[in-house]
């Protein structure tokens, strides 16, 4: 029998495999990944150069121990060519491999600014563990460090550059961190205990280019200021990697689209993760991909399950300010009732009837999450 | 007192902290904490966290 093959070995690729193995242990199951097959928590990479932790460190296992633990065989630096839905199979290194079922678990890629100037390659984005590896590297022996893009990653990794000992400047075109999830109370406290710490925040402009200068690099930023920097990270956001999936004919928008069994609009193909678009949305965050490697182990396993996801709340990784958010869901109709109090900032949101569909957090209000989950659950 | 780390995001369970916040007390051994409990950073489960050495 054909194997059931899964396309990727970050978290969902993975997670997925483990959540399954617990109800499959036996049926065939093959996992291509163009990384190294490594285990590693993605979640860590963004606060572990304070603690100076290697790559080798945060890989808590191996392929080999991997493909032992989920009694499967893992193809480590594997590009798939293309996917052929008609036959059930995959285009591998000019073969093809056939397929039982196929779960896309590809993830996303960085977006890229469109940098001008000779130092624009140096540029670097850390979305995985060899990403991890070489921005360790390149920070080694320096000093200052330019973090493009003012959100979650970029906040995580400035918080910890600093801790690591870095300089910091932040650039980002809005006006203020984490402007997506945060109302403005929050954001401006969250500024200001990182400015404390030593972020430079650069807001209302974006870099235009980057040119060597020396051993360092050079910012141009579009009010036509300059920065000095010896490291820059892009920290902008992600993109779902689709592109596969598209020429394969498998109806993509902005992630590959799934239904409630994280079924494509292929046969026998799935998709889970940040490559995956499920009930219209794109969720970059854990808790959502442990809700669809539960619903897909069974789905795949043959027991009847449905995608729903709870209240989601993320916990923001900056020390120097905690955060815990839990945004309402796009197209809410309410509105922010924020209270800011010695114990930190209280932001509800709320809608006409003084229902909860959403909440933000700071260092000790943290400590009410679980009462205000149960509130939006009730809600 | 052990400390346990989930392998998926990194929180770490202290024996010695428990996690009030959770309803779990202080001093709750890892062997006494519900098999029915999740990491609240993430979600896994507790057969996916692992002992974590204390240094």
């Amino acid at each position: 029998m054909s194997p059931l093959i899964i396309i990727g070995s970050g978290l969902a690729g993975f997670t997925l495999a483990r959540e399954w193995r617990k109800l499959d242990p036996a049926t065939p199951l093959h996992i291509f990944t163009c990384d190294d097959g490594e285990f590693y928590s993605k979640p860590m990479l963004s606060n572990a150069i304070a603690g100076g932790k290697s790559a080798a460190q945060l890989a808590t296992k191996t392929a080999t121990q991997m493909a032992q633990e989920l009694n499967a065989e893992i193809s480590a630096h594997t590009e798939i060519s293309a996917i052929h839905p008609d036959r059930h199979s995959i285009g591998v290194n000019g073969q093809e491999i056939a397929y039982s079922r196929l779960v896309l678990a590809q993830g996303a890629d960085p977006i890229r600014l469109p940098l001008r100037g000779n130092g624009a390659d140096a540029v670097l984005s850390v979305n995985n563990l060899d990403d991890y590896t070489h921005f360790r590297a390149a920070l080694e022996g320096k000093k200052r460090v330019a973090v493009l893009g003012g959100g979650l990653i970029g906040c995580e990794f400035a918080n910890d550059l600093l801790a690591g000992g870095f300089s910091v400047d932040v650039i980002d075109p809005g006006t203020r961190p984490l402007s997506t999830l945060l109302p403005a109370e929050a954001s401006l406290k969250l500024q200001e205990a990182l400015g404390k710490q030593g972020v430079s925040w650069h807001f209302g402009v974006k870099a235009d280019a980057v040119e060597h200068s020396g051993n360092a690099l050079q910012l141009k930023l579009s009010d036509g200021s300059t920065l000095d920097a010896d490291v820059v990270l892009s920290a902008i956001g992600l993109r779902s990697r689709t592109a596969l999936a598209a020429a394969a004919g498998i109806t993509i928008n902005r992630g590959i689209v799934v239904d409630n069994q994280l079924k494509t609009s292929a046969p026998d193909i799935y998709a889970i993760g940040d490559c995956a678009e499920a009930q219209g949305k794109v969720l970059l965050f854990v808790m959502p991909l442990m809700q669809q490697a539960r619903t897909l182990a069974k789905v795949l396993a043959g027991t009847e399950a449905e995608l729903s996801y709870p209240a989601m709340p993320v916990v923001i990784k900056t020390p120097a300010y905690p955060i815990t958010v839990c945004p309402p869901p796009i197209g809410s109709e309410g509105s922010w009732k924020v209270e800011s109090t010695p114990q930190g900032v209280r932001a509800l949101f709320l809608d006409g009837a003084d229902r909860l569909h959403g909440f933000a957090l700071t260092e000790q209000t943290t400590s009410e999450k679980n009462n205000l989950v149960l509130q939006l659950e009730k809600a | 007192m052990k400390k346990f780390q989930c392998i998926v995001c990194g929180w770490v369970y202290d024996e010695a902290l428990g996690a009030p916040q959770e309803g779990i007390a202080a001093g709750t051994r890892w062997e006494d904490v519900p098999d029915s409990w999740a990491c609240p950073d993430c979600g896994v489960g507790k057969a996916d966290f692992e002992m974590v050495q204390i240094v």
